[in-house]
This record gives structure tokens, C-alpha cells and sequence, in this order.
């Protein structure tokens, strides 16, 4: 299943970089350079063939050589420059996602299990503000509080452990409010059910039931919102990287978006829609370890399968 | 027992709908606030202290006071009347984009629920290739393909929003096909466009006005965060995002620039999202109780 779609997304990026304006053989060349070379470029490039035909040696490249092409700007394969970065945009996406899911499923909680109290209602209301706030226009607010006014921590860069706090709690503050709203509703839904009362009537202690019997069932929607948080981290670090100076993919594709460098904006998309797609597939494979009933429903599909084999 | 005399809500789901939000304090009050905010982007030149342009470099960058409420920026132009006319361009985009979601994503998917096997199977997956790029990664390669403006800023965040709508649209599609109305309509012979534009669009309305208010405000964020890096309005129209990108190279010294801007956006998503949970809460009873 994965396959097709990352075909399709590569087809998808390949078609909006060959609608943008503006000739790459042009590009790399420069500005100065004789209209007979940059014609030969061209030729080279393939950038004469069809649509079809450059898609065609696109894909062919990028599956066979792993080559994504070079940058217009550096000269150097994409595909090396594009990995170099990639770790820290990991590294900040996990921070983050790691931060939002400690906060975002406690405060959740904390919620359901006191709901209607003042916690509760502070706790969604902070939670609606945070769904509310642009996570750029939070950044440059952490900056002003406490890099300039406070000078705790510092502004922007990437020298040191200290300089991943701001742009992670940001991001990872910013999107645990939808991870604490989804738990929030999730809990209180599992929480009525008839075998949370029948744990407390056996006499169960409240913190097992409510850590192993109700958050156990209510994590299905939980771990989905968490794996979509996760795809919108890999695009808000794109701002926050900008925003706090983060040497990291994100910042590296706006400012290929900036030099209208077309070769490392699409491969730097492509890797961030493959981990995207890796995460959702790793969210699938979790829900049968968190809901058994799901796994069963794949091994009933797969016998049944093997029936109608045999049959035929 | 006897009820006091009070006037009866009307009847019907809309009146039923409107009589639940009407009870609903937040969404009420968001609802004002965003109503305030239309009247500020129709009303523009007769609200704003002074025009957005009006540059005075006698008074650039100066703190909030009498004269100016929330300061002067770089130029010297007012930000309280740069944020009221850049309200214009943020609802514009806002209600753009999401009407033209809606029209392809509610076609979509109301044409993938009806029909179901290939076609369906076809449209889904092409939305799920569409899922699977981040949405805010999507609106920032598309609008970096096209040319900056509101046109094609509407376009870019318009795709990237269209999956979710077809989604919404295919699943109650998919519930109301098995009513008997629509058995009904088809044994009488009406063609397939008068059952799905007449009866099933209609019928699905709901859920659809309660995914284009949250999405609305989703779609504001990206505009503004799309201009932020900018990819969206170009100075010097005035727009919010933009506003913050320049905002951005004063941050050490000059707060009040920076901090202005993103409050309108905070106070504009807040109020759609208020109201769109309302809206979900009306439109839905059974979610209640």
C-alpha cells in the first residue's frame, strides 16, 4: 500500500516543480551565460523530453541510482545534502512529538478524570488557546520573552543542547494541545463504560484503573491524532526551523524555495512525505499491539484469504 | 404539567440547531467577535485611525500610545490600521479557500460514495496520495510553484485542504445512500446529478459546516504562515503573516510589532475554533445529553 502512494507523491511533487516558472538550465548557468549553452544544458538536462518522459527518467533515477539529482545552487548531489540535514529536522520532530505526548495525554488525563473542575477548565481553555496560536507567531513570542526580556536562553542557532529548548517546547507545546483535547474527549468517553465501574466495584485501585483500564482503551484516537501531530511537526518545523535559525531540512527547503533551487526543494519534500508515511505505517502496526480485536481482524482476513485459494 | 409561556423554538433542524448554539455562551460570543471582525474588513476605510500605507517617518517605530493605540512600525504606518485592513485579507483567503475545498473535496467525495467499487477506490486513493504530503508542506511547494499572490495563495491552501473534505463528504454519503429518499428518487428516474445535488448535498450539509469553520480557521494559519516565509501577500499589503515577517528583523527592540499581529490571528482562530466546537455540539444532539 505504501508503494503506490509514495509513487503518487513522487508524481505530485515531480508535477508542481515542473509547473513552476523559470528555466533551471537558465538557473544554473546564471544569468550572463550565452543562449547556446544554456540550449545544450538543456539537452543534456533531458529537459527537452515530454512531461512523461522527464517524469519517467525522474522516477527511474531516484529508484534505481538513488539520485535525486544535483542542486542548482551548491553543485552537489541533492540526495547528500538533503541527508546531511535530515537528522536534525529528526531530532527537533521527536523532541517535540516527545514533549506534546508527555504533556498533551497527562494534562488529558488529568482532564477527564476531574472534568468540570477548575483544573479542567483552565487546562481546555489553554488547550483552545494553544490550537489557536500560529506556531511561528509562538516562537518569535518565546524569542521576545525569554531570549530577549529574561535572556535565559538563547535566540536562534544550533551550537548546543540549550539551543533545542525554545524551538521544541514551541513545537512540541503548541501541538500537545490537540493531543490533550483528543485524550481529554477519548478518556471520558471510556470512562462511563460499564467494565470501569465494574474495576471499582472490585475494589481495583483508582490509579490502575484509570492507567491500565481506561487510558489502555482510549488510546486508539489518541495514537492517531499523535501520528498526524507528527506529519504537521515535519511541516511546522519548515517555520520553526526558519523562525529559530536550525540548520535542519525545513530551513534548508525555504531557502532552496528562495533560490528557486527546484531539485533539493522536491527531493526535501519527498524525504519529509517518506517519513511521514513511514509514521503513519508505524502508527497501523501500534494499533494491533494496543487493541488485540484489530489484530484478530487481520489474521480472520488472512486465513479467510488462504480459503479462497485453496478453493479456487 | 404546565410549561411556562415562553415562545416555543421553531421546528426543523435548522431552527433546532440554531435554538442549541444560541444557548452555547462561547460560540455566541465567537460568533459576535468574528461578525465584529466582517464589519472591520468591509468597513475598513471608515474604521481605520489612518490608510495602510501612510508612511511618517517623523514616528517610526513607536510604542503603543494616545495617538497610535498599538504603535507605528518601521515606516511609521499605524498597526492598528494595518491589522484592520489586513483582516480583509485573511478572510478573503479564509472563506476562499475554503469554498473552493469544499466544492472540489464535496464533489469528490460525493461522487466516490455514490458511485462506490472503482470509482471510489480510484478517488480515495488519489486522496490518500494527497494525505500522505504534510498539508503545510503541500501549500508551501504549491504556492512556491506559482506565482506569490491572493489568487494563487488561495489555490495552494484550497489543495492542500481538498482530502479532508472528500473524506468527510464520501463517509455520510455513505450513510445517507441507504436512506429510503433516495431509493425513492431513483425509482421515480431522476438522473444521478439532480439525486446527488438535490438530496444527498443537502442532507450532508452539517458535518460539512462544521469541518469549514475549524478549517477556515486552519486555512487563516496557513495563509499567515505561508506570507510569513514570504510565499503568500507581498508587501505592502498589508496581511498579518507578512506584517510578523517583517516584524521579525526588529524582535530584539521592538515588541510591539511582532506581538500585534499574531494576537488578531490568535483572537480570529480562536473565535472559528470556539464556534466551530459549538457548531459541532448543535449540529450534532446525539453527541450530547
Amino acid at each position: 500500500m505504501m508503494i503506490p502512494v509514495l509513487l503518487g507523491v513522487i508524481i505530485i511533487v515531480f508535477s508542481i516543480m515542473y509547473i513552476t516558472p523559470g528555466d533551471p538550465a537558465r538557473m544554473i548557468l546564471g544569468e550572463a551565460a550565452p543562449a547556446s549553452a544554456v540550449a545544450e544544458l538543456r539537452e543534456s538536462l533531458g529537459l527537452n523530453g515530454s512531461y512523461f518522459s522527464q517524469l519517467f527518467t525522474y522516477v527511474k533515477k531516484l529508484v534505481f541510482e538513488f539520485d535525486l539529482g544535483y542542486s542548482y545552487a551548491s553543485k552537489k548531489p541533492v540526495i547528500n545534502e538533503i541527508l546531511e540535514r535530515f537528522p536534525t529536522t529528526l531530532l527537533l520532530a521527536t523532541l517535540s512529538v516527545t514533549i506534546s505526548v508527555v504533556v498533551g495525554v497527562t494534562m488529558g488525563i488529568i482532564s477527564a478524570t476531574k472534568q468540570y473542575s477548575i483544573f479542567d477548565k483552565i487546562a481546555t481553555s489553554i488547550a483552545l488557546l494553544g490550537v489557536s496560536m500560529p506556531t511561528f507567531w509562538a516562537g518569535l513570542m518565546a524569542v521576545i520573552i525569554f531570549a530577549v526580556h529574561l535572556r535565559w536562553l538563547p535566540a536562534s542557532g544550533s551550537y548546543g543542547w540549550e539551543y533545542w529548548i525554545l524551538p521544541s517546547l514551541t513545537l512540541g507545546l503548541s501541538s500537545s494541545a490537540t493531543i490533550m483535547r483528543m485524550t481529554r474527549s477519548s478518556m471520558l468517553e471510556v470512562i462511563r463504560q460499564d467494565y470501569i465501574r465494574t474495576a471499582r466495584a472490585k475494589g481495583q485501585k483508582e490509579s490502575v484503573v484509570i492507567m491500565f483500564h481506561a487510558l489502555k482503551n482510549a488510546m486508539i484516537p489518541v495514537v492517531t491524532v499523535i501520528g498526524m501531530r507528527f506529519g504537521a511537526l515535519l511541516g511546522g518545523s519548515v517555520l520553526i526551523e526558519s523562525v529559530f535559525a536550525i540548520p535542519g531540512l525545513g530551513k534548508f527547503i525555504i531557502d532552496s524555495i528562495n533560490m528557486r533551487d527546484n531539485p533539493v526543494v522536491q527531493g526535501g519534500v519527498l524525504l519529509l512525505a517518506l517519513s511521514f508515511s513511514i509514521c503513519n505505517l508505524l502508527v497501523d502496526i501500534l494499533y494491533g499491539f494496543i487493541d488485540p480485536r484489530i489484530k484478530s481482524q487481520y489474521s480472520v482476513l488472512k486465513k479467510r484469504g488462504r480459503k479462497t485459494n485453496v478453493a479456487a | 404539567m404546565w410549561q411556562r409561556k415562553k415562545k416555543a423554538p421553531k421546528k426543523g433542524f435548522w431552527n433546532d440547531a440554531w435554538y442549541r448554539l444560541k444557548k452555547n455562551k462561547g460560540a455566541m460570543l465567537s460568533l459576535v467577535v468574528l461578525l465584529g471582525l466582517i464589519i472591520c474588513a468591509i468597513f475598513a476605510d471608515y474604521i481605520a485611525p489612518y490608510p495602510y500605507d501612510l508612511q511618517d517617518y517623523n514616528h517610526t517605530f513607536e510604542f503603543p500610545s494616545k495617538k497610535h493605540l498599538l504603535g507605528t512600525d518601521n515606516f511609521g504606518r499605524d498597526i492598528l490600521s494595518r491589522i484592520i485592513y489586513g483582516s480583509r485579507i485573511s478572510l478573503i483567503v479564509g472563506f476562499s479557500s475554503i469554498i473552493v475545498a469544499i466544492i472540489f473535496g464535496g464533489l469528490l467525495g460525493a461522487i466516490s460514495g455514490y458511485y462506490g467499487n472503482k470509482v471510489d477506490n480510484a478517488i480515495m486513493r488519489a486522496m490518500d496520495v494527497l494525505m500522505a504530503i504534510p498539508g503545510m508542506l503541500l501549500a508551501i511547494s504549491l504556492a512556491a510553484a506559482l506565482k506569490p499572490g491572493l489568487m494563487n495563495l488561495v489555490i495552494a491552501i484550497a489543495i492542500a485542504d481538498v482530502p479532508g473534505y472528500a473524506r468527510v463528504v464520501r463517509a455520510s454519503v455513505l450513510t445517507i445512500k441507504e436512506q429510503e429518499y433516495i431509493e425513492a428518487a431513483e425509482c421515480i428516474g431522476a438522473p444521478d446529478s439532480r439525486i446527488i445535488l438535490q438530496h444527498i448535498i443537502p442532507n450532508c450539509l452539517a458535518p460539512i459546516i462544521v469541518q469549514a469553520t475549524l478549517g477556515m480557521a486552519g486555512a487563516i494559519l496557513s495563509a499567515s504562515a505561508l506570507s510569513f516565509l514570504g510565499l503568500g501577500i507581498q508587501p505592502p499589503t498589508p496581511e498579518w503573516g507578512s506584517m510578523l515577517s517583517s516584524a521579525r528583523q526588529y524582535i530584539r527592540t521592538y515588541w510591539h510589532m511582532t506581538t500585534f499581529p499574531g494576537i488578531a490571528i490568535m483572537i480570529t482562530i480562536f473565535a472559528l475554533n470556539v464556534l466551530g466546537d459549538g457548531l459541532r455540539d448543535a449540529l450534532d444532539p446525539r453527541l450530547k445529553n
